[in-house]
């Protein structure tokens, strides 16, 4: 049966077009109408290892990607043998024609573990070792074939463009690729087109020599298969315009946004690729005409900018931008897992002296270097109680690339408001999918620096950096500030800054600085800090935080067909714990169940924790691939049916 | 009206708990001094510590002082200065602090040329923890509280900052403070990262190198002490390079490099090496974003009166339109 919902994949060696081709498609596919969530899985390793990318389409919005494969992509043996498997009844697979006779074993990337199981499934079938066995068993199992003379079309490229030597043009094989899958989809060449030109708008040659390619291999699948593949997208008239963009993107848009103005970072996968951005689009335009009586943006000349320092590790990364938040620019660092262990100290610092201070935490796969390139939520318990003593922090974690953008500028609204650092929690799937979204309108946001003085009244009494207050905030001066002079020390400290150890000083200021965290407790809404989603009259309730948002999302509106509801509850502040909220909204269920990447149930542990709440189901997964809505789907079946405790999955290539 | 600025303006009521006699005092005075001789207002500068003896001078002095966390010093100060470039911005902090936990932070910060002075005192022990050896105690030596003789090779901080990349390059005095606080006036002055190493004696742990052992008091010529330190500017050194032909900054460094391994008997302080000729980080920035000039990051307006966020991002956003 045709689904709503089609996935397509493509796959290749690193750094033979896999991301460009994918980007190209996801790209046609959006401008065609589409709504598109791409997933990007990748290697620790710059050339040569397997990396995939699949796309999800459908006439409605779109969260997560799917287990199950409509029409697999491929251009190299090694993505037939590896994801052939995936591919659905009825759905199809594009391959290089000339390839079918390549023994598995020959494949120098293909781990032995990897070969060795499908060797033996192919034993299992009576068949040998080649590419075309594998093919042969995606047949049985209903997939349509569809072998592409990538040579051939490549000559005729050649003599259609006049370019002699075949390997610049076999570079463009991932193209074809895309234009086979492109027809066999019935999606339009005007948009292939359009993509293309966009995706390689700086080189008009390559544009040209492109779009050729896609329409020779568009042309030649039309004449050579029949038009029969199920699964094609409805296709609407085009709505309005729309964003097709990253996690990383959207959260270096939204940092520009915000303020911020200095941004540190230590290469790390998968955190940098937002420094870059950052650095890559470090001038931009500000807003005259709104603010006439803003005289310092004339000397601007209409323009802004952002300083990106690449720092020589963590440590300093998280440091220098403490110290540029101290003189008053809104400072943020973004790192993975193994950079913040380095930056707790750091981060220590920031909490004992106040410092507004914001850092992006893309979880990758733990412990230690882990996973570098996969997908992991292990950083939920450590990035609230990380750090030697206690100090206020806030902790937020955002469930999709829209919410990522909007997200980042209520961290730095926080961090002033609240004077502390706020650890902003995304994690490798966010960073690395692709989604499209509503445009983000600035109009909606307000930036929100709290008790800033940008001078002080001496008048008013000499200045106090760490004043008593009744709600734990003290007027904040900053570096350079006339008569605001005062001191940070790491060590305890009276009012002004200095060293103490007088225990009752000390209970005071440590009083003070806690009750900053009741204070933002009090203060942010629930709304804020609780998305609910689904039936909320359901007899279960889910609960997470993070990117598996997408995955539950899609799995209970495909249950709700099903006739199966579920309430869900996304926890979007998870320090201060939405404690009061979530505390009466457990025991209106009859079942709760968890879902999130790690071993241990972190949210699970948090929430026991913070309501005596126990949870009585959990979903987790933590082979380092995010969660599918089909996983998450039959994992909550399972729940429901079995009442299985802990369900583990392990979905994902 | 302003008034005067005087080393007076640079104290605080904090009670200094420092030795009696250690070198530190000499430093401390000697920042004070210069910063009063420059008449730089207190509200614009910033000094910032590590962890140690040497981690409590941002609070005897009268300017923004932020006691960072050991060995992190210069992080936190580079960060400021880059986001507001109008201050003056010190780092101080002790041997082991800078050049020991601290040593990524020092070579690396070499590399970038910020507009800034650091000033390391310098006794080879570490103080605070009741006279460990530090970085700069040479092999063999057994200072008072070390159960054994010092195992490890000391470094050359001079050596280290030549190669590093430091522009200004020093060695003072803590009990010459009036050279000592030239040395420091000129740091501040110079376009870019300043280094002065000071020869700061330890009087509770150091044992050996001492203000009598600097001063030559075991070394006594005609009922005169023969003292160890020497003034490069007395020898006629020429530490400037003049040009920026890199032949002559070559030179001029490796002549650096050479002196800094004077040892013992002959020990030189003053200005080993300075190239007013590299563009600092900050001019870096302005070549590739001009608006930086005007508008670095603490000064640049960011919201309207109403919180509205000043940034349009739609050309930005335009590239990933569908």
């Amino acid at each position: 049966m045709p689904s709503s919902k089609i996935s397509w994949m493509i796959g290749g060696a690193q750094g033979t077009g896999v991301d460009s081709s994918a980007n190209i498609f996801a790209r046609a596919a959006a401008l065609s109408g589409l709504y598109v969530y791409g997933k990007r899985e990748y290697y620790s390793n710059i050339k040569g290892e397997h990396s995939y990318f699949s796309i999800v389409m459908s006439d409605a919005p779109v969260y997560s990607h799917l287990d199950e494969v409509h029409l697999l992509a491929t251009f190299d043996s090694e993505t037939v043998v590896r994801h052939a498997w995936e591919v659905v009844r009825g759905g199809g697979i594009i391959y290089d024609a000339m390839a079918v006779g390549e023994k598995i074993t020959s494949i120098p990337t293909l781990e032995k573990i990897v070969s060795e199981r499908i060797l033996t499934k192919l034993s299992r079938e009576g068949l040998g070792e080649t590419v075309g066995d594998v093919l042969e068993v995606a047949k049985r199992a209903g997939a349509a074939l569809y072998p592409i003379p990538y040579m051939e079309i490549i000559k005729k490229l050649a003599e259609a463009t006049g370019e002699k030597q075949l390997s610049a043009l076999s570079r463009m094989t991932n193209v074809l690729a895309v234009a086979a899958s492109f027809s066999i989809l019935g999606l339009p060449f005007k948009s292939l087109e359009e993509a293309i030109g966009q995706i390689f708008k700086a080189k008009a040659r390559v544009v040209k020599s492109n779009i050729e390619a896609a329409r020779i291999t568009m042309e030649y699948v039309t004449n050579k298969f029949l038009d029969t593949f199920p699964y094609r997208p409805t296709l609407r008239p085009t709505r309005k315009p729309r964003l097709l963009i990253s996690g990383t993107s959207s959260i270096a848009l939204g940092k520009i946004v915000a303020g911020c103005r200095f941004q540190t970072y230590y290469p790390i996968t998968p955190a940098s690729d937002e420094s870059v951005f950052l650095e890559d689009h470090d001038t931009f335009t500000l807003n005259m005409e709104d603010y006439p009586h803003l005289q310092e943006v004339s000397e601007l000349n209409g323009h802004g900018g952002v300083v990106v320092v690449q720092t020589e590790d963590e440590i300093a990364a998280v440091n220098m931008a403490s110290g540029a938040a101290l003189a008053g620019a809104r400072a943020s660092t973004g790192t993975s897992g193994p950079g913040f262990d380095l930056m707790i100290e750091g981060l220590g610092f920031a909490g004992m002296n106040e410092i507004p201070l914001v850092v992006t935490l893309y979880q990758r796969g733990g412990p230690s270097t882990g996973l570098p390139t996969r997908h992991e939520q292990g950083e939920l318990l450590f990035s609230i109680f990380g750090g030697h003593g206690e100090f206020p922090r806030i902790v937020i974690s955002s469930g999709d690339i829209e919410e990522a953008f909007y997200d980042t500028i209520k961290a730095f609204n926080y961090a002033e408001k609240y004077q502390l650092p706020v650890i902003h929690l995304v994690d490798k799937a966010l960073a690395n999918s692709t989604m499209t979204t509503d445009v983000f309108d600035r109009g909606r946001l307000n930036i929100e620096r709290g008790r800033l003085f940008t001078s002080w009244d001496a008048s008013k009494g000499e200045y106090k950096r760490f004043a008593f207050t009744e709600d734990g905030i003290s007027p904040r001066t900053v570096l350079g500030t006339t008569n605001g002079i005062f001191w940070n020390t790491g060590d305890e400290h009276d009012e002004y800054g200095h060293i103490t150890e007088d225990p009752t000083l000390r209970d005071k200021m440590m009083e003070k600085r806690m009750r900053k965290l009741e204070t933002a407790d009090a203060e942010i809404p629930e709304s804020e800090r609780v998305s609910i989603y689904g039936n909320p009259d359901a007899p279960s309730l889910i609960l997470s935080w993070g990117s598996p948002k997408g995955a539950i999302l899609d799995a209970i509106a495909d249950l709700e067909h099903e006739g199966l509801h579920f309430a869900f509850a996304q926890i979007r502040v998870l320090h201060p714990f939405p404690t009061r909220f979530i505390q009466t909204l457990i025991p209106s269920y009859k079942k709760t169940i968890c879902v999130e990447q790690n071993y241990s149930g972190q949210l699970m542990t948090l929430i026991r924790a913070r309501t005596g709440h126990m949870i009585d189901h959990l979903i987790c997964k933590y082979n380092g691939r995010p969660f599918s809505s089909t996983e998450v789907k039959n994992a909550l079946k399972e729940v429901l049916f079995k009442g299985t405790a802990r369900v583990v999955t392990r979905a994902g290539a | 009206m302003t008034t005067r600025l005087s080393m007076v303006s640079f104290r605080t009521a904090v009670h200094n708990d420092w030795c009696p006699g250690c070198g530190d005092f000499g430093i401390l005075s000697s920042i004070q001094m210069a910063l009063a001789e420059l008449q730089i207002e207190p509200s614009k500068a910033v000094i910032f510590s590590g962890i140690g003896c040497s981690g409590k001078t941002p609070h005897y002095v009268n300017t923004y002082g932020i006691h960072t966390l050991h060995g992190r010093s210069l992080p936190f100060a580079l960060g400021a200065k880059l986001a507001n470039p109008t201050l003056t911005v010190l780092a101080v902090g002790g041997d082991g602090d800078g050049l020991g936990i601290g040593a990524g932070h020092f070579v690396n910060s070499g590399r970038r040329n910020v507009d800034f002075t650091y000033i390391v005192f310098d006794n080879g022990v570490y103080g605070l923890t009741k006279g460990q050896a530090s970085p700069t105690l040479a092999r063999g030596l057994k200072t008072k509280s070390l159960p054994r003789p010092n195992i490890n090779d000391a470094i050359n901080p001079i050596a280290i900052a030549v190669t590093a990349g430091y522009t200004f390059i020093a060695r003072g005095y803590a009990y010459d403070t009036r050279h000592l606080k030239e040395l420091i006036k000129k740091g501040i002055q110079h376009k870019g990262s300043a280094f002065i190493d000071v020869l700061q004696p330890c009087p509770t742990y150091n044992d050996i190198n001492t203000k009598e052992w600097y001063g030559g008091e075991d070394r006594v010529v005609e009922g005169k002490p023969l003292p160890r330190i020497y003034k490069l500017e007395d020898e006629g050194y020429e530490y400037l390079v003049n040009s920026a032909d890199p032949e002559e900054d070559n030179k001029k460094k490796l002549q650096a490099i050479s002196r800094s391994f004077e040892w013992g008997e002959r020990i030189p302080i003053g200005i080993f090496y300075q190239n007013p000729h590299i563009p600092t980080y900050e001019e870096r920035i302005v070549a590739r974003t001009p608006v930086y000039a005007t508008s670095p990051p603490a000064i640049q307006p960011i919201a309207g009166k109403s919180g509205r966020p000043l940034a349009v991002i739609d050309e930005i956003m335009a590239e990933f339109m569908v």
